[in-house]
């Protein structure tokens, strides 16, 4: 099916600025989905609040736009009470990352079946530009007009503290590289983490004078390498791209259904 | 994605209402095959350059571009 | 009404009556005094089919029930005061996004931390305007087992008929005391979800009310494809800014409540036909007033008692015709004068009198008295 098929076309053109990352990190979850071949009626997508988090409302799909930073959350009770749903979870850093941290650590904790999509731009876009967990030391926004002195989170680190047991990170120039791993974090049986570093030309890149989606874009690809790359090690400023960790632990919900029912199958 | 060999009868379409001019597909367009309309919207404007490798589609934020079928 | 006698605690009447009227998915998170209730669902709900988590906290708890309504499970949380207040945003989505659920909150002495093991009903106006914004609620109590069996049943069902949270209000005293239960084999009344019956691949509205006000739902994972959303939104359940539809919507979310209040008044009147004065309370506090007219009788003095199982929508109407014939309102809560305020609002005379304690210690018959002999003229 073209990835058309997939979209709320009324809704569009869609609400992001131009050369905002989301859009095409967007894409990229569609082809995942398409090739996947999954049925629409079994996909739930569940975001919190954000520029991000308005993702589901242009899928033509069972779309949950939930409360800031509580995606998680609310995808939680959706899984657990219809493990055999696909529930993809799409949040902006500060969604994931701030305000729902305790229910990302706790939901890679758990190790519950579902993907957790963070599209990373950095800022808090939907409010005009304020700083975030993943805004760089120095960085402007407009709540750090000094420069930021907020160390930020590096959320595959976070991700595979807390025990998620598939962490991958990719940006919205590697819009294939980006649909492989969003492809595997789906068809993985536990909590997976996938990081998709995003552009906000519009407080981002503007504040940071560091141009436009353009620009964000050649960034992604000068700035980050593939995990293990040699430039990293003479560079360490680098970001690395892959998957992290992808290992099988049991899932909360076969966990779950073992327990209580004896059986370990998807019913 | 079909083998490169059928796709030389692609062509790349541009959706002018939801293209919003970012230049992202024009930057990164392996063969420099597009460029800019009046409105600085992405157009097709050497085809001959195109190999039809769809990283402009790929790459689109706004589903504002892509290969289709020439009819 | 035959079935199963049990000698059980408050809460676990809760977990009976929720597993009775169809309990599919229960989230919960530990704080005295309603853990009780979480305890005996890890137990029993999966044995029943249904689905149990310990979430990390309440806020988590209350959003994952919102999420497992929508997939068509009966749901419900609960909590205390604490917990109960982390909960309203949530509860405010459930109210905008008009999903069942049962929220219980089994009071303490508050605010904060307070009297964590001590019975209060301080989280009256709380139930009602927790959440920000115009909106409206129902929320339940009662004062006996048997009650608390049938009101969170009540409370099931009317989640399902308005689609729309529902507060059960309990307190220590009545959650965590023993007493008689009839457990009835069946024929209570259950309220199913209703299902809408539009065929696949025609469009359905999640949220466009039938004439008898009820809105069809349609489970996630179903036919339908729809939107949820803490938006403002149409009736397809897509965003809107549009003032139009933001009127009509903010407009059903009260209207259907507010003007069915006549339909969710649930209150037992007690020799209140010859009463001189009428005790009105609720909860807990009611047994207490229960034993007044007892003893005020056998003194001669004809008391009757308003027992309020619905406080929200407030029963005005209901208060008002019990009042008529008394010129004396006693009203008994554990608190510094909640219902109290919206009893003066109901009736006509201005001899109201509140009588309360918010000590932590449970309200007895003699602070009833004492109070009623002050009024009376008697003094203590």
């Amino acid at each position: 099916m073209p990835v058309k098929d997939y979209l709320r076309l009324r809704f569009f053109p869609h609400l992001w600025c131009a050369g905002c990352g989301h859009g095409t990190i967007m894409a990229s979850l569609i082809q995942a989905i398409e090739e996947l071949n999954l049925l629409k009626n079994n996909v739930v997508i569940v975001s919190g609040i954000g520029c991000s988090s308005r993702l589901p409302g242009y899928l033509d799909f069972h779309t949950l736009h939930s409360l800031h930073g509580r995606a998680l959350a609310f995808a939680t009770g959706i899984k657990m009470a219809r493990p055999e749903l696909t529930v993809i979870v799409p949040m902006g850093d500060g969604d994931a990352s701030a305000i729902g941290g305790n229910h990302l650590i706790h939901a890679a904790r758990r190790n519950i079946d579902l993907t957790a999509v963070v599209l990373n731009n950095s800022i808090y876009g939907m409010t005009g530009g304020q700083n975030s967990p993943t805004t760089p030391l120095e960085a402007r926004s407009t709540t750090t007009p000094q420069g930021n002195i907020d160390p930020a989170f590096d959320l595959v680190e976070l991700a595979k503290g807390a025990g998620a047991s598939f962490v991958a990170r990719s940006t919205a120039y590697h819009a294939a590289e980006l649909k492989q791993m969003l492809m595997k974090g789906i068809s993985h049986r536990g909590f997976s983490f996938v990081e998709a570093v995003s552009g906000c030309p519009t407080y981002y890149g503007r504040r940071n004078k560091l141009g436009s989606g353009v620009d964000l874009m050649r960034m992604f690809k000068d700035r980050t390498v593939p995990m293990g790359s040699e430039k990293k090690k003479n560079d360490p400023s680098l970001i690395e791209r892959g998957i992290f960790v992808e290992k099988t632990r049991p899932s909360y919900t076969d966990q779950y259904r073992y327990v209580t029912q004896g059986d370990c199958k998807d019913s | 994605m079909k083998p490169t060999a059928e796709r030389q009868t692609l062509k790349v379409s541009v959706n002018t209402a939801w293209c919003k001019a970012c230049g992202i597909c024009i930057e990164f367009c392996p063969k420099k095959a597009l460029g800019q309309n009046a409105d600085d919207k992405a157009v097709w404007k050497h085809p001959d350059k195109c190999i039809r490798c769809g990283l402009c589609e790929q790459r689109c934020p706004d589903f504002a571009i892509e290969l289709v079928e020439e009819v | 009404m035959s079935g199963t006698l049990r000698f059980i605690q408050g809460n676990e009447a809760v977990v009976e009556g929720a597993l009775y009227a169809g309990l599919g998915f229960y989230a919960g998170y530990p704080i005295t005094p309603s853990t009780e209730i979480t305890e005996l669902l890890a137990e029993r709900l999966p044995k029943r089919g249904g689905t149990f988590i310990q979430m990390e906290d309440e806020i988590a708890s209350m959003c994952s029930i919102i999420g497992a309504s929508l997939t068509g499970k009966k749901v419900m949380t609960a909590t205390s005061g604490p917990g109960f207040s982390l909960m309203q945003e949530a509860i405010g989505y459930a109210v905008m996004a008009e999903v069942p659920c049962v929220v219980v909150n089994v009071q303490r002495s508050g605010p904060s931390t307070g009297l964590p093991t001590a019975v209060a009903q301080g989280d009256v106006m709380q139930a009602r305007w927790g959440t920000h914004g115009d909106h409206a609620i129902i929320a339940l109590t009662a004062s006996n087992l048997q009650d608390v069996f049938k009101l969170t049943i009540e409370a099931f069902n009317m989640a399902e008929t308005y689609r729309t949270p529902v507060i059960l209000l309990l307190d220590e005293v009545v959650g965590h005391m023993r007493e008689k239960v009839i457990i009835p084999n069946e024929g209570e009344f259950v309220v199913q979800r209703l299902i809408t019956s539009v065929p696949e691949g025609t469009d359905y509205h999640p949220y466009l009310a039938r004439e008898d006000g009820r809105l069809p739902m349609s489970d996630f994972g179903g036919v339908h494809r729809y939107n949820v959303t803490g938006l403002v939104h149409d009736m397809w359940g897509f965003p809107s800014n549009d003032p139009t539809v933001a009127y009509n919507l903010l407009r059903h979310l009260v209207d259907k409540i507010e003007k069915r209040s006549h339909e969710i008044a649930r209150y037992q009147e007690h020799r209140i036909e010859d009463a001189d004065i009428l005790i009105v309370s609720y909860g807990s506090s009611a047994r207490s007033a229960l034993h007044m007219i007892e003893k005020g009788r056998d003194s001669g003095i004809r008391i009757g008692l308003l027992e309020l199982n619905t406080i929200w929508p407030f029963p005005y109407e209901v208060v008002r015709r019990a009042a008529e014939r008394t010129e004396i309102v006693l009203v008994v809560e554990m608190n510094m004068g909640q219902v109290y305020q919206e009893v003066r609002r109901a009736v006509k005379t201005d001899r109201v009198y509140l009588v309360n304690r918010f000590d932590g210690v449970f309200i007895s018959h003699n602070d009833i008295e004492k109070t009623l002999n002050v009024v009376m003229g008697r003094g203590v």
